[in-house]
């Protein structure tokens, strides 16, 4: 492409065209309004003025007759005021008036004329252009009023011409302020454009330039820094997800091969048996994983949004109590809840059920110490406006330095991992909740861990 | 307390019950094989269909009993298929099975027909229990206000529990559990099915949560009598007794 055509179709040449336009029009219209307001209506006053004369003047002729009309005329053509008169008999001879002769008039009785007026200026004679009026007067008298409007003319015609260069002014400043402007404007857009190139060719830490100036351009590039920010977080956790389900997978899997292994080694049907059960075992489990992990990832994902209603906190609470005190109390403890009457959350029941039976799980493997009995409450309250659900127990806690990445998929604190639990639990909870919009949020309970789920209250309506 | 335990591989080759007919529509072919061998092998008679197309056909011949329906199928998929049978209102249990496991796929193919929901990958002997569920919810259409299992009578409308015309005091979800075990009596129950029915809980906790419940249950119920009614079968699930 060559290059004028090239200019032609960038958005800097189309923008300043588009502003060279507007600003040419405004520009013209503003100019056409000053000369419609001096030239064109002092032209007007001008014919009005001469109007007004010629019927004082045919008034007086029907007064007082051509004596009348013959003074006045007489008396006025001797003021040296630019005006021009002239009365003449039927036939086109002069009787009065400071015009020589009669001028050519067109046939018809009245008409405005003009022509030209020699005038004589101190030494020299110019040649100036008078505007009249001419009317036939009862009795086949002819009358012309007029005036010299050399000056005027003059007037209209520098306007005119002051018109002309500032429209001229206003298409050179406008044509450059227009391509500065939409230039300005284009290189800042085109410095995000070359930023997202170079991070969609993978250069994630990359970011939109930001002028400072906070326009809307400036809220844009921020916008988007955010929203990479967010990615780049994301794409991060992703990584270590992966990485992580890689080698939570990779465990399972190396322990079904050795056992498989060795069963086929040892030829005996009972060891068959035996590893073959123990497979599907693993793949239970493994497939809890999966699931689990699938959870987080819809709930996560905020997938689930679009099926979410209004959930009473007490009957949710009520409910899962119902399923885990048996349990409980089996193990000897004892779990108690209480809710306050009427809380709403919108919320997906399941999903709320599921991380509150992921937090009492949790506190009926690790929520006892050694020798006690677990002691677990589930309550529901409202506080500052928001809806707070907390499971809480007395065992050992979470290490204050541990709690930030508890939440993390296949982060377990029990290193031995001596109790059963694939570590995504409080992963599912906070993934329900960033759902909810509401957060999960872990404390000392002095001893024992207090897991509160904080919620925005649901009001109907 | 004597607590009976049967073996479930045991269990679902025994004779003693109805045989089903049951139409698999699956585009999986070895999936299929092995879902119609383990349907034969629960003493079942099992068709195939490997595309919608030809199950639609079938099933609208309506002579099965149970239908297992995938949802992702060649030609016509899953829940057409569904639809099409009820609007030509041919009432025959569906069973969708699916990899579309989240509880809103399942709401989506309950209201267009479904009877129940399985997600896969699924453990055959849930997959059983809930086929032989479907096959026999057909026959106790009239509402009654008593269920009867062996000696053991649930009134509906007192909402009392007797055993061989002792009474039995349960608590409410107690009440709950032992009713729908009942109305299921002589067929498995897992407790995947339980959690959904009893709790309306589309997920499993992690601990046994279920196990509990029917111990305590299983102590209110069969305490002071010779022959336990609520039998634990391995691998599967639980089962009342009906004779």
């Amino acid at each position: 492409m060559t290059g004028p055509l090239k200019l032609l179709r960038t958005s800097t040449f189309r923008l300043a065209a588009l502003y060279l336009i507007l600003f040419a029009i405004s520009v013209a219209a503003l100019l056409g309004y000053v000369y419609w307001n001096t030239a064109v209506l002092l032209q007007e006053q001008t014919d009005y003025t001469i109007q007004a004369e010629v019927q004082a003047l045919s008034d007086q002729y029907q007064l007082r007759g051509l004596n009348g009309i013959l003074d006045t005329v007489q008396r006025r053509s001797a003021d040296d005021t630019g005006a021009v008169y002239l009365l003449a008999a039927p036939a086109g001879q002069r009787i009065a008036g400071n015009l020589d002769d009669l001028p050519t008039v067109p046939k018809g009785d009245t008409s405005w004329i003009e022509f030209p007026l020699d005038v004589q200026n101190g030494a020299t004679r110019e040649n100036h252009v008078a505007r009249a009026y001419y009317t036939d007067l009862p009795g086949g008298f002819k009358l012309i009023v007029g005036r010299d409007v050399e000056s005027l003319r003059q007037f209209a015609a520098i306007i005119r011409q002051t018109i002309y260069y500032a429209l001229a002014i206003a298409l050179v400043l406008g044509l450059g302020g227009g391509l500065l402007m939409s230039r300005n404007f284009l290189r800042r857009v085109d410095a995000i454009t070359e930023a997202s190139r170079t991070i969609m060719a993978g250069n994630m830490s990359g970011r939109m330039p930001v002028t400072g100036s906070n326009d809307e351009l400036d809220r844009l590039a921020l916008a988007l820094n955010e929203m990479l920010e967010q990615i780049e977080s994301l794409m991060g956790a992703m990584k270590e997800v992966s990485s992580n389900v890689a080698h939570d997978l990779k465990t399972p899997l190396t322990r079904i091969k050795a056992r498989v292994e060795a069963a086929l080694r040892s030829g005996s049907e009972a060891e068959y048996r035996a590893a073959l059960e123990n497979t599907v075992d693993e793949s239970d489990r493994l497939l809890d994983t999966f699931n689990a992990l699938l959870s987080i990832a819809r709930a996560e994902a905020g997938q689930a949004r679009g099926g979410l209603v209004a959930v009473d906190v007490a009957e949710l609470i009520a409910d899962v109590a119902d399923l885990y005190e048996p349990m409980a109390e089996e193990e000897g403890g004892t779990l108690t809840s209480s809710a306050g009457p009427g809380l709403q959350v919108f919320g997906d029941r399941q999903l709320l059920a599921q991380a509150l039976t992921n937090l009492l799980d949790n506190a009926l493997k690790y929520g006892a110490r050694d020798g006690e009995k677990p002691r677990i409450t589930l309550t529901g309250a409202l506080e500052d406006d928001k809806v707070v659900i907390t499971v809480a127990d007395h065992g050992e806690g979470i290490p204050a330095e541990d709690r930030g990445r508890v939440t993390e998929r296949f982060v377990r604190l029990d290193e031995s991992r001596t109790k059963p639990g694939n570590g995504l639990g409080l992963s599912l909870v906070s993934g329900v909740m960033k759902l909810h919009k509401g957060s999960l949020v872990l404390e000392d309970n002095v001893p024992g861990l207090k897991a509160r789920l904080v919620l925005p209250v649901w009001r109907e309506g | 307390m004597q607590v009976s335990e049967l073996d479930s591989h045991v269990w679902t080759a025994s004779p003693a019950r109805q045989a089903m007919r049951i139409l698999v529509i699956e585009d999986d072919r070895e999936a299929a094989s092995w879902l119609v061998k383990g349907l034969a092998e629960a003493g079942h008679i099992a068709d195939h269909a490997a595309d919608g197309e030809e199950g639609l056909g079938l099933a609208l011949e309506a002579v099965h009993d149970v239908l297992i329906v995938d949802r992702m199928l060649p030609k016509v998929d899953g829940l057409t298929i569904i639809r099409k049978l009820r609007d030509a209102n041919i009432q025959t249990p569906v069973l969708i099975l699916s990899a579309l496991a989240d509880v809103d796929e399942r709401v989506k193919g309950l209201r267009a027909g479904g009877d129940d929901y399985l997600g896969k990958p699924y453990a055959f002997a849930e997959l059983i229990a809930r086929v032989e569920n479907l096959g026999s919810r057909v026959k106790d259409a009239p509402q009654s206000t008593r269920l009867k299992a062996a000696d053991l009578e649930i009134d509906l409308l007192t909402r009392t529990v007797t055993r061989a015309g002792k009474p039995i005091l349960l608590q409410p979800r107690e009440f709950k559990l032992l009713e729908y075990l009942v109305r299921n009596a002589g067929h498995i129950v897992t407790r995947t099915m339980l959690l959904e029915n009893v709790w309306d809980y589309h997920f499993d906790p992690q601990t046994n949560v279920i196990d509990v419940h029917i111990s305590r249950l299983r102590a209110k119920i069969d305490k002071g009598h010779d022959e336990p009614i609520l039998q634990t079968v391995r691998g599967a699930g639980y089962m009342i007794r009906d004779k």
